[in-house]
């Protein structure tokens, strides 16, 4: 029998592999990259990721291949310490430990046929010889130019640096170990900046990418002549080339890495989880795939798999070309919703330029059985008149008619509905608009269906109204001022009776739909609520300075069935429930809420990484992570939590700054009804 | 500053040549520059790029090429003459007929005095250098096309010929094929006998002398490769306007293998580059948008220094215009004709900074043809208004202009002193009773006008044995009184002569850089001179010595940003109604420096006309210093006062000559 474990969080993946530059074994056969706290390794041909280095506690900074054995790697970390790996098998030979005090340590590049290394920062160019002294250049942005430093690579045989600048040019130096009679040569074809640059073991080619995401070609020495790899999809952060020359690599700002056989064709392509500006849509389940769906690329919905850490596909939502260009404001998917069987998909696009007028396209799809993927239905162009806010299906798996409601700023809420069109020739049936409501010109937030489809609940600001979505007629309102409501879930199952809300006020209300009262309250600040929607359970995430907890309760008592104090630094804004392959049967109380679905979400965390200087607010890496069963029940002890509640070791384990009084207020006050 | 009524002049169409050809004579930093007329300029770098010596142009002459040897200038041209020119006399010194239809290019082997031509029949004719004239000695084997370009291996046993899809290299031959019809625009040959070319095809191509192989093709322009032109680095010039920097560089720093490595590329010009020099720190370049663009190589020269700036040259360094005091009527020079202007009247009054309406348009009175081949090289308006001469170099003619209500007669004087036959310069007498023309060796003859007449009175003479006097005289200037008269030449030497005496009053002592505007002080008879490196000084004609203010000028030193400008002072004159006042321009500003003001130290201000307009009345005097600067009006040819407190502002935008030029060839640019 499985072993109960205690419950923990486990990062699951989803980190960037475009923040370092990979490596590419001697033989070509194998990559290397820097992913969060591991490295990975993948194979050039297959795309598919053979081991995950793992042991460093803090981000890795830098992957390099020993010099003296091409199949040992050395890897460096933001936790201060350097660990050679032997990257075939997987296995750990040893740690070194830099002398205190431990700084992160990264890898330098020296070029060791010429004896220098060379820097650019900012406007400066450096060369330290490793015999003389160092040359040092310091360009100007006078005059409205853009001469900032962006990369630097050197080339392997001759005396000569490559230089990207901001404005797109690259120039190549020569002749630097003299104070005055360096020179350059430029070559322009970047519009915008180049972010990397790196030449081909032989140092016949120069290759260079950026923003375009054009992989540009150039012959050294014969710069006029040219080669391009065009449509790579999304700006190029990186290239590296294998030892023999025979493979590029280029890392892309969508966290993608392509492997390119000598500018020639696209072999490979491995994608992480895409994040792209912001994340905009929530993190949903498709029904079908079980496949985690949030916004990705520019224009696409992405389908990740939970599993295997990989983007399965990206659905192309807008259907237009992406212009790479900064600075352009393009079509961008905002928001998306599925049915609960999964066959109807809903997208939601918008643009909004300065002093133009908002472009909203409201998209359904339907799940093409024979080609296994999501056909446009029916796109309604300007469905509301301002920025949609909330967007569900009826959840109901039995009801007849699916149903979509969205709610927008405009002050109305629509309903949508799948109708035969009357003249009937061979098209299907469409979607069109069924009911408009408003509630006295209050903007509508939030939007939920009850789970047989029976009510509709939509948040206006502080007031929850109850509709019957047959007649469309107003059954209720319940409202709990002050603070406008944030979230709301109706309860599932056994609780289906109950309506969860929570508020802007720090306030986590119940309501009795059958009373129409409320039934408890508590004094929550809640940044996240979502509902299981495989059991009665929901899920609570509430900030507490700096880092978040999570409470798991079932709407019928107001007594949490599982808290994790500081399950995160920084605040949790997006997660999902996500159902098992196959359910545990845990009778653990604390831990019976995880036997029908995993719960995953996206933090961000403040990252001090690299250099003291950056001590600004990175977002990370999506770390998802689940809490998970250990089965083989390795105790953790006291570092875990065992129980529910409100138990001093909670307050204990978590140092968290305001001390233990405070949290044991907001646990204890839970129970108040 | 003072209140002046502005005569904006806009009309004087004057239209620079394009640049066809340039040489470079580095031993005495003189850069000789041909243009499309067949004038040919002599720009001396080491006086702060001044233009010292014009020989004007000729109808027949088309100058291809531009040689220097030794202290001697060659040039040749489309009508198939090699011409020597006379530095002293300012004009061709003699013709040599190369007998093989047009010259394309000329060559000149610096060990052997020889120079080579190339000719349209495909013919390298060498000639030898005699003391006096050139000789022809032989023809080189006839080839198929014509000989676009030559180049003298530096030791001069061998000379690369560049034509119509190949370059010959002559006693020790060799051919390089073409598929298509190239046109080998220019060739360099180098001292380690490797051949450099620029062809049609945009290349630029590096081969070995001695086997005919091909190193290496920079491929540089879609366009043609039209200039090289070679130093320790090689620069070619395209006919899209950039000019691309080649260096011989090793490949690993400290090992001995080099090569040809295409470097910077400049972009200093809208059309084709026909023609490069490259200096010990600079690349000269020119073309068909007229400008002389002189491009330091930031690796020659310390950095944010004068000399790192870069310089366009658009504007010749002496007048084209001249402008008649009392009567209001000015006279502008091109190469071809004159034109005689009356400026617009207007009675409005109005605030600083108002144009006024115009009563009476500006009226072009005369355009008058100059008869024969050779081009105008000077002219001049009597204050008057009633005499006209111009001369070029074979000739000078007079003219009397009589004025009756509206209609205006011309007339010739049929004779003319046979002393006066050729002169550099022009210059009446205020009272206009005086021809003065300077001559040779600095000589200035002196002609009494009559009413229909004019007699020749005396020869003003620079003492011998005084230095090199030999320089052509390149400013007149006459006093108010008629007393005096100054003499500038090329040899940076000014001359006063009393014109009472007839005699030499005195020489002022030289100084380092040329004048390029001299004037007498109408009442205090204090010369002022201004000189290419942009010093300023007084000099007192009665004491024969420097007056106080300019010893103090010299001893506090000129602003900082006064030295940087890069073009010179063109004229000075006097404002009449306050006597401190010295009115100066340059190309880019008008400058009043009122001597009775404080010097402004290095760190005041130079420009600070905005300033003071900020302060309250009461306290600009406090600020205010000897400089006003005035950039209202841009791209000067000429600012003279009138006897009404008016002031002629002749500006010629450069906008204006651009917009005349030929079309460039067509480039797309970057998202259009």
């Amino acid at each position: 029998m499985v072993e109960h474990g205690d419950i923990r969080v486990v990062h699951r993946g989803g980190s960037k592999i475009n923040s370092r530059e990979p490596v590419i074994s001697s033989d070509s056969r194998l990559l290397l990259c820097a992913s969060g706290e591991c490295v990975k390794v993948f194979s050039t041909s297959t795309e598919e990721c053979i081991h995950d280095l793992r042991g460093h506690t803090g981000l890795v900074t830098g992957v390099l291949l020993r010099p003296s054995n091409h199949l040992q790697a050395y890897s460096c970390s933001a936790d201060g310490t350097v660990r050679l790996w032997d990257f075939t098998d997987g296995i750990l030979i040893k740690v070194h430990l830099p002398p205190p005090p431990p700084h992160p340590v990264f890898a330098a590049h020296p070029n060791t046929a010429h004896l220098y290394i060379v820097s650019a920062k900012g406007l400066q160019l450096e060369v330290y010889f490793f015999k003389k002294q160092k040359f040092s250049l310091k360009e100007n942005n006078k005059k409205g130019r853009k001469n900032t430093f962006t990369c630097v690579a050197s080339h392997p045989q001759d005396d000569c640096i490559a230089t990207g600048h901001e404005d797109g040019k690259i120039r190549l130096w020569r002749n630097f170990s003299h104070k005055k009679e360096y020179t350059y040569s430029t070559l322009h074809w970047h519009h915008s900046v180049v972010s990397s640059l790196c030449f081909t073991p032989e140092g016949t080619n120069l290759l260079s990418g950026g923003v375009e995401s054009v992989l540009v070609q150039w012959r050294y020495n014969q710069e006029s002549q040219k080669d391009f790899l065009p449509r790579l999809g999304a700006a190029i952060t990186h290239i590296v080339v294998s030892p023999d020359g025979a493979l590029f690599c280029t890392s892309h700002s969508d966290n993608k890495i392509t492997i390119i056989q000598s500018c020639v064709k696209v072999s490979a392509i491995i994608q992480g989880l895409v994040k792209g500006e912001s994340l905009s849509t929530d993190l949903m389940v498709d029904p079908r795939s079980k496949a985690m769906v949030l916004n990705g690329k520019p224009g696409h919905l992405q389908f990740y798999s939970l599993q295997r850490d990989k983007l399965l596909f990206n659905l192309d939502i807008v259907q237009q070309e992406y212009i790479h260009q900064s600075g352009l404001q393009q079509f961008e998917v905002v928001k998306a919703a599925f049915t609960a069987s999964g066959n109807w998909l809903a997208s939601v696009e918008e643009r909004k330029q300065k002093d133009a007028e908002l472009e909203l396209n409201l998209k359904l799809w339907m799940f093409d059985e024979q080609s296994q993927s999501f056909v446009l239905n029916t796109t309604i162009s300007a469905p509301h008149e301002a920025r949609i806010t909330a967007m569900c299906f009826c959840q109901s798996t039995d009801s007849q008619t699916t149903m979509l409601v969205s709610t927008s700023k405009d002050g109305h809420f629509k309903a949508w509905q799948l109708a035969t069109p009357a003249h009937t020739e061979d098209d299907g049936p469409s979607w069109s608009c069924d009911f408009v409501g408003a509630y006295h010109s209050l903007v509508p937030e939030c939007c939920t269906f009850s789970a047989d489809g029976s009510l509709l609940a939509v948040s206006f600001q502080e007031v929850v109204t109850v509709w019957s979505p047959s007649s469309w007629e107003l059954l209720t309102t319940l409202s709990q001022p002050p603070g406008a409501i944030r979230d709301l879930c109706f309860g599932k199952l056994s609780c289906s009776k109950y309506l969860v809300g929570t508020t802007a006020n720090n306030l986590l209300c119940c309501w009795n739909l059958l009373t129409c009262a409320l039934e408890w309250s508590t004094s929550m600040n809640t940044s996240l609520l979502l509902a299981d929607p495989l059991s009665e359970n929901m899920a609570a995430f509430c900030p507490q300075a700096g880092f978040t907890d999570l409470f798991v309760f079932k709407p019928n008592e107001p007594r949490p069935l599982y808290s994790h104090k500081a399950v995160c630094s920084g605040n949790v804004t997006r997660a999902v429930f996500a159902p098992r392959e196959e359910m545990l049967d845990s009778c653990e109380e604390s831990s019976q809420w995880l036997n029908h679905s995993q719960l995953y979400f996206l933090t961000q965390c403040m990252v001090n990484p690299t250099n003291t200087k950056l001590s600004k607010l990175v977002i990370d890496d999506s770390i998802a992570m689940t809490p998970f069963h250990l089965l083989l029940g390795k105790h953790r002890g006291q570092q875990q939590q065992q129980e529910s509640g409100q138990d001093s070791l909670s307050a204990e384990r978590t140092p968290l700054p305001q001390g233990s009084a405070a949290i044991k207020e907001v646990s204890s006050s839970f129970l108040h009804v | 500053m003072g209140e002046f009524k502005v005569h904006r002049v806009r009309f004087f169409e004057y239209m620079p040549s394009p640049i066809r050809a340039m040489a470079f004579n580095s031993r005495t930093d003189r850069l000789a520059v041909a243009r499309g007329d067949g004038a040919v300029e002599i720009f001396n770098f080491a006086d702060n790029y001044f233009q010292e010596k014009v020989i004007p142009g000729q109808d027949s002459r088309a100058v291809e090429a531009l040689c220097w040897v030794g202290q001697r200038l060659f040039s040749a041209g489309l009508n198939g003459e090699i011409t020597e020119y006379d530095l002293e006399n300012l004009r061709p010194k003699y013709t040599v007929m190369a007998y093989g239809g047009p010259a394309w290019t000329l060559s000149m082997s610096t060990e052997c005095f020889l120079c080579q031509v190339g000719c349209e029949d495909g013919t390298v004719k060498m000639f030898e250098i005699l003391e006096e004239r050139i000789q022809f000695q032989r023809n080189h084997d006839r080839q198929k096309g014509r000989i676009i370009s030559l180049s003298w291996h530096p030791s001069g046993t061998h000379i690369a010929a560049g034509m119509m899809g190949m370059i010959r290299i002559f006693e020790t031959e060799t051919g390089s094929p073409a598929n298509k019809e190239v046109v080998v625009w220019s060739v360099a040959f180098l001292s380690d006998h490797t051949v450099i070319s620029g062809d049609s095809a945009g290349k630029v191509q590096v081969w070995d002398g001695f086997t005919g192989t091909l190193i290496k093709t920079h491929l540089i322009t879609k366009w043609d490769v039209l200039a090289l032109s070679d130093q320790s680095s090689l620069v070619a010039g395209t006919s899209e306007g950039t000019v691309t920097q080649f260096q011989f560089l090793p490949l690993i720093v400290g090992q001995q293998d080099k090569e040809w490595v295409r470097t910077r590329t400049f972009k200093n010009h809208s059309h084709d580059v026909r023609a490069l020099a490259h200096t010990e720190t600079a690349v000269v370049s020119g073309g068909m948008d007229t400008q002389l663009v002189v491009q330091p190589l930031l690796d020659r020269v310390e950095k944010n220094t004068q000399e790192s700036a870069l310089r366009k040259i658009a504007f010749p360094h002496r007048s084209l215009v001249c402008c008649a005091k009392k009567s209001g009527l000015l006279l502008f020079q091109f190469p071809e004709h004159l034109e005689l202007w009356r400026l617009g009247e207007s009675d409005g009054h109005g605030k600083p900074g108002d144009s006024l309406p115009v009563r009476k348009k500006p009226e072009k009175l005369i355009h008058l043809k100059r008869k024969g081949e050779d081009h105008i090289c000077c002219s001049a308006l009597s204050p008057c208004g009633g005499w006209l001469a111009y001369t070029t170099v074979s000739s000078v003619r007079l003219y009397r202009l009589q004025y009756n209500n509206n209609s205006i007669s011309i007339k010739k004087l049929p004779k003319l002193p046979k002393e006066l036959c050729s002169a550099h310069q022009l210059c009446f007498s205020s009272d206009s009773s005086k021809l003065f023309a300077s001559s040779k060796h600095s000589s200035v003859i002196v002609v009494a006008l009559g009413q229909s007449e004019c007699k020749y009175l005396h020869t003003l003479k620079p003492k011998s044995g005084y230095g090199t006097t030999e320089q052509p005289v390149h400013l007149l200037f006459v006093s108010e009184d008629s007393k005096w008269l100054a003499a500038a030449n090329t040899g940076c030497e000014i001359h006063i002569y009393n014109l009472n005496k007839l005699k030499l009053h005195c020489t002022v002592p030289v100084y380092s850089s040329c004048p390029t505007a001299i004037a007498i002080h109408p009442v205090t008879s204090n010369l002022v001179t201004v000189h290419a490196n942009q010093q300023i000084f007084e000099y007192s004609l009665a004491q024969k010595e420097y007056t106080e203010w300019s010893r103090k000028l010299q001893k506090q030193g000129l602003h900082n940003l006064w030295l940087e400008r890069d073009t010179p002072i063109t004229h000075i004159s006097f404002n009449p109604n306050n006597q401190a006042h010295i009115i100066l321009h340059d190309m880019f500003m008008l400058c009043i420096i009122d001597q009775s003001l404080p010097l402004p130290d290095r760190k005041t201000l130079l420009y600070n006309q905005m300033t003071l307009r900020s302060v309250p009345e009461s306290e600009r005097l406090r600020h205010s210093h000897a400089f006003k600067i005035c950039k209202n009006f841009q791209h000067l040819l000429c600012v003279s006062t009138l006897e009404d407190q008016a002031l002629v502002v002749v500006e010629r935008p450069l906008l204006d000559i651009m917009s005349q030029l030929p079309a460039p060839v067509r480039q797309k640019k970057f998202a259009t």
